[in-house]
């Protein structure tokens, strides 16, 4: 009996290992998928060519494949929302977990929650209708579809995760902590930017990490609005970025041509990018 | 414990054994796959012929570039593509049999009041020769390009009959007819390219050398902006006889009012 309750036992065990290793496998195989099909192209195009080419012109006669545009596009695409949306969203964090009355908090913390669920396609769809039209006429620039409209559109698509993720890190922070910085005199705002918010610093670290995460992974909603010319970024010039490129070609590249071999190669250099950021950003949030 | 265990494989086989009747209705099935311009008439082409027949269609809007692999891979019995196969996907031993007909139609704001371009000048607007819609006596606007991403059939189809293969300045490449016709509606500068069969009243067709984009002047070849909706099969493998059936059908004259009510223009 209780031989075959530890067989069980074991049996069970496999089992959940098992699962535990889909995830595992999954990375795997999309890493060395990803590696595999993205290598080929490099290859041919070289790689200073290819990662530093300001060109790209997959279907002319005389294909370039220079990916430098959309690496730059990416990066300031992202600092952009970054610089936007971290500084509405944190405030909010602080207001919400410190400062708003019981009621206002349920409100907003409920359109937050919300905001966080809407899909992508319809914060680009809006973006489309609304945003590219607005900056069109605010900016007196012939068209709105720009670098500008997709990084207001990624800073609102951030906003949720960084909003909930430092209110979690504020609401954390011992009462104690504020009493005591109560107690010696100051007011209640030095308090929070002074003490909670120090104290909470690494769960507002960990806010950003997502904010970059999410935004630098955006394909849909900014495909609608940036414009997708492959051009080098400009705040009001129509842009393309790594996500963008490779979704607005994938569909239409005949298979083993060079040119889809270059989209799974943008892939790759994306793909690289996120474990990079994720890398640099862990490694200094757990120095801290 | 062991009880439910038991149970639970049970259940599992027993879905596993339900899942695995699924695949069994091939004979029955005519799966296409590809273009997304023809959309609207291999749909309503597919909804009459289920009508008649007790066969299941299946349309898969991929694109051109996808349904021509698609096919080639045997993954679908007819790849759609709405434009002609290049050298190297035919010697891949696949044919391709045009279905009808399509008007590529030239769209601006309604607000704008140019009505008519000739090709030549459609040509110098997208190189970026001509810039502002004054100097073709329009308002004082700088023109906005909007494309379609690389690769896109309507794209490939505007480029090569302006004779401008991927010299295009273009503003915006978006990847859909709808987004174009939304982007375009909502510009008043802006100028682009569409199926004709998908303008709506939000947008202008402008005439082309004062030809308006209509099924007649497509049909007669007078509005040159047009390209073909073309099946893809496997030159050296038979279609499965229901495949065969729907590609009879299509082909026939039968299916020429299903397929002008759907926008596009019948050659048979």
């Amino acid at each position: 009996m209780k031989n075959r309750k530890r067989l069980m036992e074991n049996a069970i065990h496999g089992i959940f290992l098992i699962l535990g290793l889909i995830t595992v496998s999954c990375v795997l195989l999309i890493t060395v998928y990803l590696v595999i099909s993205g290598i080929p192209a490099v290859r041919k195009i070289g790689v200073l060519n290819f990662l530093f080419g300001k060109k790209w012109a997959s279907t002319a006669a005389q294909p370039q494949y220079g990916i430098l545009p959309f690496i730059l596009t990416s990066i300031y695409g992202t600092a952009g929302a970054i610089a936007v949306g971290v500084p509405i969203g944190f405030m909010t964090a602080v207001y919400l977990s410190k400062i708003a009355p019981p009621k206002v908090k349920a409100v907003i913390e409920t359109a937050v929650s919300l905001l966080a669920g809407i899909p992508s396609v319809v914060y680009g769809l809006v973006g489309m209708m609304v945003l590219v039209p607005g900056i069109r006429i605010a900016f007196r620039v012939p068209d709105g579809a720009s670098l500008l409209a997709a990084i207001i559109v990624l800073a609102i698509m951030i906003l949720p995760s960084i909003i909930k993720v430092s209110l979690t890190a504020l609401e954390a922070v011992p009462k104690e902590y504020e009493d005591a910085s109560l107690a010696l005199g100051a007011t209640p705002i030095e308090t929070y930017f002074r003490v909670s918010v120090p104290a909470a610093k690494s769960g507002i670290a960990t806010a950003v990490v997502l904010g970059v995460g999410r935004a630098i992974g955006e394909a849909m909603a900014i495909m609608m609005v940036a414009g997708n010319a492959p051009n080098m970024p400009e705040l009001f010039q129509s842009v393309r970025f790594l996500t963008t490129a490779v979704a607005s070609e994938m569909s239409y590249a005949a298979d083993g041509s060079l040119q889809k071999q270059a989209l799974f190669s943008i892939a790759l250099v994306l793909f690289l990018f996120i474990m990079l950021i994720n890398a640099v950003l862990n490694f200094f949030l757990k120095k801290r | 414990m062991m009880k439910k265990f038991v149970t639970f494989i049970s259940v599992l086989s027993l879905a596993l054994t339900a899942m695995t009747g699924c695949g069994k209705t091939e004979g029955s099935t005519v799966s296409t796959d590809g273009s997304t311009s023809m959309e609207k008439v291999i749909g309503a082409l597919g909804e009459a012929f289920e009508e008649n027949n007790s066969v299941t269609f299946t349309y898969n809007p991929t694109g051109s570039g996808s349904g021509i692999t698609a096919v080639a891979e045997g993954r679908c019995d007819i790849g759609l593509s709405s434009r002609n196969l290049k050298e190297e996907e035919k010697a891949q031993g696949l044919t391709e049999t045009v279905l009808a007909l399509d008007g590529i139609a030239i769209i601006v704001n309604p607000d704008n009041p140019i009505n008519d371009l000739d090709l030549e000048t459609i040509s110098r607007i997208y190189m970026s020769e001509i810039t502002n819609w004054k100097d073709i006596g329009g308002d004082d606007l700088e023109i906005v390009l909007i494309g379609r991403e690389a690769g896109s059939g309507t794209r490939d189809g505007f480029e090569s009959i302006t004779g401008m293969e991927n010299a295009c300045a273009y503003r915006q490449e978006l990847t859909s007819t709808g987004d174009v016709i939304t982007t375009v509606a909502g510009n008043p500068a802006a100028i682009g390219y569409a199926s004709l069969a998908s303008v709506k009243e939000t947008v202008k067709a402008l005439s082309v050398g004062g030809i308006i984009p209509a099924e007649e002047t497509v049909k007669d070849g007078s509005y040159v902006v047009q390209r073909p909706f073309v099946l893809v099969t496997k030159s050296d493998t038979k279609l499965s006889e229901a495949a065969q059936k729907f590609f009879d059908y299509v082909t026939s004259s039968e299916a020429n009012e299903i397929i002008s009510s759907a926008g596009a223009v019948p050659i048979r």
